[in-house]
C-alpha cells in the first residue's frame, strides 16, 4: 500500500467521468453541461496521464495536451452558441428548448 | 235323408256344406244396394227384399237338409252301436237325450229303442227339486246295457286361412252346428219380414236406400256372427253387428237425441266388449295358440283349460254378454236405442242382435259350464247377472210412457230369462226363449208399429188409447204376441218360459237355483202387469190422439197409401218420453190431405202381413219343443222335443249328457213339471187381473204417487231408470273427465305453453345476452379496445418524443450503458 | 511513498466533493467555483504523476481562460441577478441511472483487471526527468502535424465564436 496504485488514478478518473456524464445528462442549464463535460474531458485526461506514466511513455502526455487544446476551442464555441440561444429565447433552460417536440 | 252315413262319417247336404253362401249373398246384396240405391230411389228395397227372400229359402232348405244330418248322425250311430257297444263311447262322450231328459221309456231318439234308463234316476227329478241330475245314472246304464247308441251331431266346418303369423294360423270360415241352423232360420225370418214391413213404414225417408243398405249389411253381419268359426271371426261379426245397430239407430242422426242414443249404444257395447277381447285372449293361450271354437269348447270340456283361465275368461265375456244383450249393469243403451225406426228395433233390438250375448254364451258353452260351474251348487255370476235383469228390466216397464220403451224394457227382462236360463244349466230352455221370443218379440215392435204409423207418435199416455176400434188387425196380433211373451198357455212363450223355470228349480246342486225360479216367476207376475198396463194404454179407453206438436197445420194421419206417394223427407223423431213431431209436418205440408183430421186408419198390407205371419208364430212355435216328461208323458215320442233333438249340440265341445266333466256336473235336461206350469200361469193370469183391476177398472189407490211420499220416492226411482243414466254420465265419465279435462288443460297451459314460452323467452333472453355481453362488450370491447391501445400506446410513445435532445442523450446513453452492462458481465 | 498516498487520497476527495457539487449546486456561479477546484485537483495528481508541464498547462488553459470563459458566460446568460432556478430537469434519473451503471462497469472491470497493480515508479522515474523536454521533443517532432491541426482547430473556433457571438 505504500506506492501509489494505477487503480487509484483510474478509479479517481471513473468517478469524475461518471459525476460528468450525470451533469451533461440531467442538468437543465447549458453551462452547466458545458462544465460537465469539462468534468468528462478533465476524468479523461487523467486517465490519459496515468496510463503514460505507468508505461514510461510520453504520448499520455502529448495526447492530453492536445484534449486540453480541443477543450478549450470547444468550450469558446460552445458559450458562443449558448449567448445566442440566450439572445434568442432570453433563456439558456435546455428543457425549453423543444422544438422537435412531437 | 240324404244317405246314410259310411262308417261313422255322415254326409251332410248341399246346402249345409255351402251355407256360407248366405252371409256373402247379404253382404253383396249390401255393396249393390248402396252402389245403385240411390239411382233406383223408391225400387232400392228390391235388391235386399229379393237378397233376404233368397237367404230365408236358403235356410229353410238349410233347416230341412239339417233334420236329414241329424238322423243321419243318429243312425250312423246306431248301427255302430249295434257293432260295436263302444262305440258310442267312442264317437264322443256325448250322452242320449234321455238322460238328461229322465224320461221313463222309450224316449231315446226316433231311431231306435235304446237304453231305459234306471228308474233311480227319475223320480227325484219328477217331483221338481233340484235332483242329482249329475248323478250319472245312465252312465251305468249304458255300461250295464251295452248296446245303447250315443251318437255325435259333427258340426259343418270350413275354413280358410287367411294369413299365418309362426305357428299362429288366422282363419275365416264357417261353423254349421244345430244352434247356427236354428238362428239361419230365425234371422232370415225375421229380416225378411221387417223387410217388407220397412218397405212401407221408411217410405219417402230420406235415406231410403242407406236404410236398406245397412239393413243387409246387418243381416250380413248377424248371418256370419252366427256360423263364425273361431273366436276372431266372433269379435269381428259382434262388431260388425254393433256398427249396424250404430248406423240404424242413429238413421235419422239430424235430430241430436238420435245421434246420442246411436253413440250411447256403441259405446256402451264398447265397454263391454273390451270384455270380450280379453276373454277370446285369455282363451286363446289358455288353449294353446287356438282361435278355434270347437277346440276350445272340446278341450274345456276335457279338462285341459285350467279352471281358473275358464273362470276369468268366463267372467270377461259375460261383461260382453253384458253390454250387448243389454243385461244390467250396461242395459242403459237399449232403450234409448229405440230412437232408430221401428222395424229396425224389431230387427235388432228385439230379435237378433240383442241375442247376439245369448248366442255367444251358448256358443262357448263349454268354456262357461266348466269356467262357472253351472251345473255345480252355488250360484253363478251368469244366472244372478241374468236374474238381476228379468226384475230390474221389468220394473222399468211399469213407468215408461213410450210404448216402444216399454218393450224395449220388456225384452232387457226377457234377454235376462235367456241368461239367466244359460245360468243355471238349462241351455235348451234358452235358446228356445230366444226362438220364441224373437216371433212374439217381432211381433209386438213390429205391431206398435204399426200403431205408431197410424198415430205418428209413440206417446201412449197422450196419443194413443181406444186404438182398438182403428185398428183392429193390429189390435188382434198384439194380443196374441202379448199373450205368448205372459207366458199363456198354449202360446209359445208358456213353452220356453216354463221351461227355463223348470231348469231353474230342478237343475243346479241341492236347490241352489230356487232362487232364480222365484225371480223367474215374479218376472212373469210384473211381465204379465206391465204388458197388460200397456195394452190398456194404447187399444182401449178414449182416443187421446188428433193434436200434433208444432204445426197445427197436419192432419190427424193419412192414409198410408199418400205417404206412399209423396216424396216426402220425414219420420217422426222418436225421443224419450217426449211426444216429439216430426218432420211429420212436413210430411203433411206435402200430404193431399193436409187439413183433415181423421181418426187413425188400420195399416197397408205389408205391414199387416208380416203381423200376421209373427202373430201365427207366436202362437204355433212353442209347439216345437213340447215335452213329454211329467204329466205330458203322454205325448208322441216323435213329437216332444223336437228343438232340443235338432238344435242341441251333441259333440265333444258341448258338454256331456252322460260324463261329468272336470267340474263334476253332468249337463242335464229339465223336466217338465206341471206345479211349475201351473204356477207360472196363475202368476201371469193374476198379474193380468191386477193391472185389469188397476186400469180397466181403475181400482186401487190410483194416485198414491201424489200422496205418499215412499211411493213417490219409488216411482221417481225407476222413471230415473234407477239412476244408472246419472250414475254413468255424470259420475263415471263425468267423475273422470272433469278431472282429465283439467289435468289436460293445466299440462297444456303450464306445460305445453310453459315449453313454447320458455323456448320464446329463452329466445329472447339468449338474444339479449348475445347482444349485451358478446356484441357489446366483447365485439365492440375488442373492437374498442384496440382501438384505445392504439390511442394509448401512441400516447406513451407521444411523451418519448419530447423533442428535448439531452432527453434523447440520456435514454441513448443509459441504453448503451445497460447494453455495456450486459456485454461486460454476461461475457 | 506514504505521503503521495496521502496527498492523493486528500485532492483525490476534494476533487469527487467538487465534482458532485458541481453537478447538484443550484447556483451556477458557485457551480464554475467548485469546477475550479475539480482543475485544480486536477492539475494536482498531475504533479503527483510526474507531469509538471501538464498541471501548469491545464492551471493556465483550465482554470485561467476556460473557467473565465464559462463565468463570462454564466454572467451573460443570466435572466435575473441571483435568481434561483431548477437546475435539474424532469428525467435527471435517466442521467442517475445511466451515471451510476456506467461507474459500476468502469469500476469492476477496473479492479478486475488492474487490481493492485501498482503506479510502475521506475517508468514515473523516466517521466520526471524532464516533462517539460520530453512533451516539447514529441510534440515537434512526432506530433508535429497534430500539433498544427489543432492549431488551425483553435483558429476557426476562434473565428467561429466570433461570428457566432457578433452582435449584427
Amino acid at each position: 500500500m505504500d506506492d501509489l496504485m494505477l487503480n487509484q488514478f483510474l478509479l479517481l478518473s471513473a468517478i469524475l467521468f461518471s459525476v460528468g456524464v450525470y451533469g451533461v445528462l440531467a442538468k437543465r442549464n447549458a453551462v452547466v453541461v458545458l462544465m460537465s463535460i469539462e468534468l468528462i474531458l478533465n476524468a479523461v485526461n487523467i486517465n490519459l496521464i496515468a496510463f503514460g506514466a505507468h508505461n514510461g511513455t510520453i504520448v499520455g502526455s502529448v495526447f492530453a495536451l492536445f484534449v486540453i487544446a480541443v477543450a478549450a476551442a470547444e468550450v469558446g464555441v460552445g458559450l458562443a452558441i449558448v449567448l445566442l440561444i440566450y439572445r434568442n429565447r432570453k433563456s439558456v433552460d435546455l428543457d425549453e428548448v423543444a422544438q422537435m417536440r412531437g | 235323408m240324404f244317405g246314410a252315413a259310411a262308417a261313422g262319417a255322415v254326409e251332410p247336404g248341399f246346402l249345409l256344406e255351402n251355407a256360407y253362401v248366405v252371409p256373402l249373398v247379404m253382404a253383396a246384396s249390401f255393396a249393390l244396394t248402396l252402389a245403385v240405391g240411390k239411382r233406383l230411389g223408391k225400387h232400392a228395397s228390391w235388391i235386399g227384399l229379393v237378397s233376404i227372400g233368397f237367404c230365408f229359402l236358403f235356410a229353410v232348405g238349410v233347416n230341412v237338409q239339417w233334420y236329414g244330418y241329424v238322423h243321419d248322425s243318429e243312425h250312423a250311430a246306431e248301427s255302430h252301436a249295434d257293432e260295436d257297444g263302444d262305440h258310442g263311447e267312442e264317437s264322443g262322450d256325448e250322452a242320449e237325450d234321455e238322460t238328461s231328459a229322465a224320461d221313463v221309456d222309450g224316449s231315446v231318439g226316433e231311431e231306435g229303442a235304446l237304453v231305459v234308463p234306471a228308474a233311480d234316476t227319475v223320480g227325484p227329478m219328477v217331483d221338481g227339486e233340484s235332483a242329482s241330475a249329475r248323478a250319472p245314472p245312465v252312465v251305468t246304464a249304458e255300461e250295464g246295457e251295452g248296446g245303447y247308441a250315443d251318437y255325435t251331431i259333427e258340426p259343418i266346418t270350413k275354413s280358410v286361412t287367411w294369413w299365418t303369423n309362426g305357428t299362429v294360423q288366422f282363419e275365416v270360415g264357417m261353423l254349421l252346428d244345430g244352434m247356427a241352423v236354428m238362428m239361419l232360420f230365425v234371422v232370415t225370418l225375421i229380416s225378411l219380414l221387417v223387410h217388407v214391413f220397412s218397405t212401407d213404414y221408411v217410405a219417402g225417408d230420406r235415406r231410403y236406400t242407406h236404410y236398406f243398405a245397412f239393413l243387409s249389411l246387418f243381416s250380413a253381419a248377424m248371418l256370419g256372427f252366427v256360423m263364425s268359426q273361431n273366436t276372431l271371426q266372433l269379435i269381428t261379426l259382434w262388431e260388425l253387428v254393433g256398427v249396424c245397430s250404430f248406423a240404424l239407430i242413429g238413421h235419422w242422426w239430424e235430430e241430436k237425441p238420435n245421434s246420442d242414443a246411436a253413440l250411447k249404444a256403441f259405446l256402451t257395447n264398447r265397454v263391454g266388449d273390451v270384455g270380450l277381447l280379453v276373454g277370446v285372449i285369455i282363451l286363446f293361450f289358455a288353449a294353446g295358440q287356438t282361435f278355434d271354437i270347437i277346440e276350445i269348447n272340446t278341450l274345456a270340456n276335457a279338462g285341459d283349460i285350467t279352471h281358473t283361465a275358464l273362470l276369468v275368461s268366463s267372467l270377461c265375456l259375460l261383461a260382453a254378454v253384458m253390454s250387448k244383450s243389454g243385461q244390467f249393469i250396461l242395459h242403459t243403451w237399449l232403450p234409448d236405442a229405440m230412437a232408430g225406426p221401428t222395424p229396425v228395433s224389431a230387427l235388432i233390438h228385439a230379435a237378433t242382435m240383442v241375442v247376439a250375448g245369448v248366442y255367444m254364451v251358448a256358443r262357448m258353452y263349454g268354456v262357461f259350464w266348466n269356467g262357472l260351474v253351472i251345473g255345480g251348487s252355488s250360484i253363478n255370476a251368469l244366472a244372478v247377472v241374468g236374474g238381476i235383469t228379468v226384475l230390474g228390466g221389468a220394473g222399468l216397464a211399469f213407468v215408461q210412457s213410450d210404448i216402444k220403451k216399454v218393450l224395449a224394457y220388456s225384452t232387457v227382462s226377457q234377454l235376462g230369462y235367456m241368461v239367466m236360463a244359460l245360468g243355471v244349466g238349462a241351455w235348451t230352455a234358452a235358446l228356445f226363449h230366444l226362438f220364441t221370443h224373437a216371433f212374439f218379440k217381432a211381433g209386438l215392435f213390429l205391431g206398435s208399429g204399426s200403431v205408431a204409423h197410424a198415430v205418428h207418435s209413440f206417446d201412449m199416455k197422450k196419443d194413443m188409447g181406444g186404438m182398438k176400434q182403428f185398428m183392429p188387425k193390429t189390435f188382434w196380433t198384439f194380443i196374441i204376441c202379448t199373450a205368448a211373451l205372459i207366458g199363456i198357455f198354449p202360446f209359445a212363450g208358456f213353452w220356453s218360459k216354463d221351461e227355463i223355470l223348470a231348469g231353474a228349480s230342478q237343475l243346479g246342486g241341492d236347490g241352489s237355483y230356487t232362487a232364480f225360479l222365484v225371480v223367474g216367476s215374479l218376472g212373469a207376475l210384473m211381465t204379465a202387469a206391465y204388458m197388460t198396463r200397456c195394452i190398456y194404454l194404447t187399444f182401449f179407453g178414449e182416443f187421446r190422439g188428433g193434436h200434433h206438436g208444432l204445426d197445427s197445420a197436419g192432419a190427424e194421419d193419412h192414409p198410408i197409401e199418400d205417404v206412399l206417394e209423396s216424396d216426402d223427407s220425414g219420420h217422426p223423431v222418436h225421443a224419450d218420453q217426449v211426444v216429439v213431431s216430426h218432420g211429420d209436418d212436413l210430411e203433411a205440408a206435402h200430404d193431399p190431405h193436409a187439413g183433415e183430421h181423421g181418426d187413425p186408419h188400420e195399416s197397408g198390407p205389408r205391414i199387416l202381413v208380416p203381423l200376421y205371419i209373427l202373430a201365427g208364430l207366436a202362437v204355433v212355435a212353442g209347439f216345437a219343443n213340447i215335452p213329454n216328461s211329467g204329466a205330458l208323458s203322454w205325448w208322441p215320442e216323435s213329437l216332444a222335443l223336437v228343438f232340443e233333438h235338432l238344435f242341441e249340440p251333441r259333440g265333444a265341445y258341448f258338454p256331456s249328457l252322460t260324463e261329468a266333466g272336470p267340474t263334476g256336473a253332468v249337463f242335464a235336461h229339465p223336466k217338465f213339471d206341471i206345479a211349475i206350469a201351473l204356477s207360472s200361469t196363475l202368476l201371469g193370469v193374476l198379474g193380468i187381473g191386477l193391472a185389469y183391476a188397476w186400469y180397466f177398472k181403475g181400482m186401487g189407490p190410483h194416485g198414491i204417487t201424489r200422496r205418499n211420499r215412499l211411493a213417490r220416492a219409488g216411482h221417481t226411482f225407476l222413471v230415473n231408470k234407477y239412476y244408472f243414466d246419472h250414475l254413468y254420465t255424470g259420475v263415471i265419465a263425468g267423475g273422470v273427465k272433469g278431472p282429465v279435462a283439467r289435468a289436460a288443460n293445466w299440462f297444456n297451459k303450464h306445460i305445453l305453453d310453459g315449453i313454447v314460452d320458455g323456448a320464446g323467452k329463452g329466445a329472447v333472453t339468449s338474444g339479449r345476452f348475445v347482444y349485451d355481453t358478446i356484441d357489446q362488450k366483447l365485439v365492440d370491447g375488442a373492437v374498442n379496445g384496440s382501438g384505445y391501445a392504439a390511442e394509448g400506446g401512441g400516447q406513451v410513445f407521444r411523451t418519448m418524443q419530447t423533442g428535448k435532445v439531452q432527453q434523447y442523450g440520456a435514454i441513448l446513453f443509459a441504453a448503451t450503458v445497460v447494453l455495456a452492462g450486459v456485454f461486460i458481465v454476461v461475457i | 511513498m506514504v505521503a503521495q498516498n496521502i496527498f492523493f487520497y486528500a485532492i483525490a476527495a476534494v476533487m469527487v466533493f467538487s465534482a458532485i457539487r458541481v453537478v447538484t449546486c443550484k447556483n451556477v456561479v458557485h457551480a464554475a467555483m467548485y469546477l475550479v477546484l475539480v482543475l485544480a485537483g486536477v492539475a494536482a495528481q498531475y504533479i503527483l504523476l510526474a507531469s509538471e508541464f501538464l498541471a501548469a498547462t491545464q492551471v493556465l488553459v483550465y482554470i485561467g481562460a476556460i473557467v473565465v470563459l464559462v463565468l463570462f458566460g454564466v454572467m451573460l446568460t443570466r435572466a435575473k441577478l441571483g435568481e434561483d432556478v431548477n437546475l435539474t430537469n424532469d428525467y435527471w434519473y435517466v442521467g442517475a441511472f445511466t451515471a451510476v451503471i456506467l461507474f459500476v462497469l468502469l469500476a469492476t472491470s477496473l479492479l478486475d483487471h488492474y487490481g493492485d497493480e501498482p503506479l510502475d515508479q521506475a517508468n514515473a522515474e523516466t517521466q520526471l526527468a524532464n516533462n517539460t523536454e520530453q512533451v516539447a521533443d514529441a510534440l515537434f517532432s512526432a506530433y508535429v502535424v497534430p500539433f498544427q491541426a489543432v492549431s488551425v482547430l483553435l483558429l476557426v473556433a476562434l473565428v467561429g465564436a466570433i461570428a457566432l457571438a457578433r452582435r449584427d
